[in-house]
């Protein structure tokens, strides 16, 4: 009696176990399908202006709903300056919080300081447009663009980023907003890793005489380079994809400009403002095309982050 | 001992973790070119004396030395001392392997580049210096760009002693440096510390009293902060001035 018990409860718990496993893989296999549903269902969109404008899409600027003319130089260049632009200000920035948080910072302002800076990426990006839009773009004019363009306008080779009407709201103003929006991200995920350098390791390198740069720049960094560059494609992914915070404050323009004060247009911002007025098959097209390129591009970025990393460790010398 | 032979001179030192009185007003003479073994239970302070000699305690707030050590007779204490200076003087190697995540060459060149300035001739013969020094080099000249975490345990642990010595300090901190390692790589770093004592001064740390027998030229049993006993290793092995010593030497107590 006791046996067949005991073989009824096995029978059970291995039912169980296979139940659990086909699970966990139906929904490891939920995202897979989740991708590539999306993928296909984006394409299939696009396929008209694919097909209408060919490889033309990527190299012009007009963006003429009347005579049914779409180029997406525009808004390509715009994701693509801002997200550079609050990559180049928040990723130092960040770095230095990180290290502030991890290495030099008194331990009673630790904690005050580490929540502040997990409450500013809890702030929703409505918040950070309307900042910017209101508060940050009318200061930005008023004190500081009239001088950048005064003194840097005129340099060769550069000069051109700094020319433009003082307006306040363009692709630099974006990319500021940008990089207080990933700034958050990128910090606490570097706090995090550094914080899993183990004490002996960064005492080895104090005890050979180093400054705190340089167990930072030689010990730390390397150490936890998959984290810290993990950690920047957080930010940079959501930059890429932001498009609140950037529609208030890029100026939605689709005339082409380089300069960083001049308004623009990015994929995530034209996408939002447009698709409601997107009359035509050819227009609602184009938009989902952009669409395309946005997650190509995302995707481009992921790749190449993955490349730096084994890059990196091949550097490091050949772990056996 | 002769006083032109003392490297390490620790006068009346107290130590405060916070509030905790850690080391109660510890004198000692560390020879020069000797090793001298500092031995006692868990949390007797050998550590934390270590620690102060090169002030790594300085990393972390709240931690306080008073009194004085005198390295070569100036006061290692003192607030204008340059502390990066006096650790790259003050050689060190922990308790677990500790190799920098970057290759078997930059590991030991790490040290020396932050202090001199030499040609890539004079830093291929430094980097074999340093790893002969450290009975390593016959096993790892062939694979110098390998990663340093490629080695096993014990030559990980020889890889940091090559990189403290490499970058020539006068005086050699080991704290329990065969703790992790199995009893071969352990015989193998104690041999290189009875190599390393011609030119070194070296304290080391050990949970182990077999070990400080067999390496050290003078040991001091610590207890609670306090040093018991400090002679030569050989009178303090076999006899043992003081009860307690003889009590925790011979297993009563420990």
């Amino acid at each position: 009696m006791e046996k067949y018990n005991n073989e009824q409860r096995m029978n059970r718990q291995m039912m169980l176990d296979k139940l659990f496993r086909n699970v966990t893989r139906m929904f490891a296999f939920l995202v897979l399908a989740l991708l590539v549903g999306i993928l296909i269902s984006l394409v299939i969109g696009a396929l008209p202006s694919i097909k209408a404008f060919g490889w033309q899409f990527f190299m012009t600027s007009d963006w003429d709903p009347v005579s049914q003319k779409f180029g997406a130089l525009v808004p390509i260049y715009g994701t693509l300056a801002t997200s550079l632009i609050a990559l180049l200000i928040g990723v130092p920035v960040s770095f230095g919080i990180a290290l502030f948080l991890t290495e030099l910072c008194p331990t009673w302002l630790k904690r005050p300081l580490g929540i502040a800076v997990e409450l500013l990426a809890g702030i929703p990006s409505i918040i950070y447009g309307m900042w910017g839009l209101f508060v940050f773009a009318p200061l930005f004019a008023d004190h500081v663009q009239p001088m950048l363009i005064d003194n840097l306008g005129e340099l060769p080779l550069i000069g051109f980023l700094f020319q433009g009407a003082p307006m306040g709201i363009g692709i630099f103003t974006a990319g500021l907003i940008l990089a207080i929006m990933i700034i958050p991200f990128i910090a606490s995920v570097m706090r995090d890793v550094f914080e899993v350098v183990p004490t002996l390791l960064k005492e080895s390198a104090y005890g050979l005489g180093s400054t705190t740069w340089e167990v930072v720049r030689y010990v730390v960094l390397p150490y936890t380079k998959t984290g810290v560059v993990g950690g920047i494609m957080l930010g940079l992914g959501r930059a890429l994809g932001e498009t609140m915070a950037v529609t208030f404050v890029i100026g939605n323009s689709s005339n082409f400009a380089t300069g960083l004060f001049e308004p623009g247009n990015s994929i995530a911002s034209s996408l939002a403002n447009e698709f409601a007025e997107a009359s035509g098959e050819l227009y609602m097209s184009s938009l989902i095309q952009l669409g395309l390129i946005l997650f190509f591009i995302t995707f481009v970025v992921l790749a190449c982050s993955k490349m730096l990393l084994l890059r990196l460790k091949k550097q490091e010398g050949k772990a056996s | 001992m002769a006083e032109n032979n003392i490297k390490l001179q620790v006068k009346n030192l107290n130590f405060y973790y916070g509030k905790f009185h850690a080391l109660k007003g510890i004198n000692l003479d560390i020879a020069s070119r000797k090793v001298t073994a500092f031995i006692g239970p868990s949390g007797c302070g050998k550590s934390t004396l270590l620690r102060t000699f090169n002030r790594m305690f300085q990393l972390y707030p709240g931690l306080n030395a008073e009194g004085e050590i005198l390295l070569d007779g100036h006061n290692i204490l003192g607030r204008d001392v340059d502390i990066n200076l006096l650790r790259a003087k003050v050689g060190m190697v922990f308790q677990k392997p500790t190799p920098f995540p970057m290759s078997i060459y930059d590991n030991i060149t790490f040290g020396v580049k932050l202090y001199e300035k030499l040609s890539k001739a004079e830093m291929d013969d430094r980097v074999e210096w340093a790893l002969r020094k450290a009975a390593l080099w016959n096993e790892v000249k062939d694979k110098l760009k390998q990663s340093g975490n490629s080695l096993s345990g014990g030559q990980q642990q020889r890889l940091c002693i090559a990189r403290a010595v490499a970058s020539r300090p006068e005086v050699l901190l080991l704290d329990e440096p065969t703790s992790a390692l199995d009893p071969i790589s352990t015989a193998h770093i104690e041999e290189l510390i009875h190599e390393l004592k011609e030119d070194y001064t070296i304290a080391i740390v050990t949970h182990n009293m077999q070990q400080a027998a067999r390496v050290s030229d003078y040991t001091a049993y610590m207890y609670l902060g306090e040093m018991v006993e400090f002679g030569d290793t050989d009178a303090i092995f076999t006899t043992p001035k003081k009860k307690a010593t003889e009590d925790y030497i011979t297993g009563k107590f420990g």
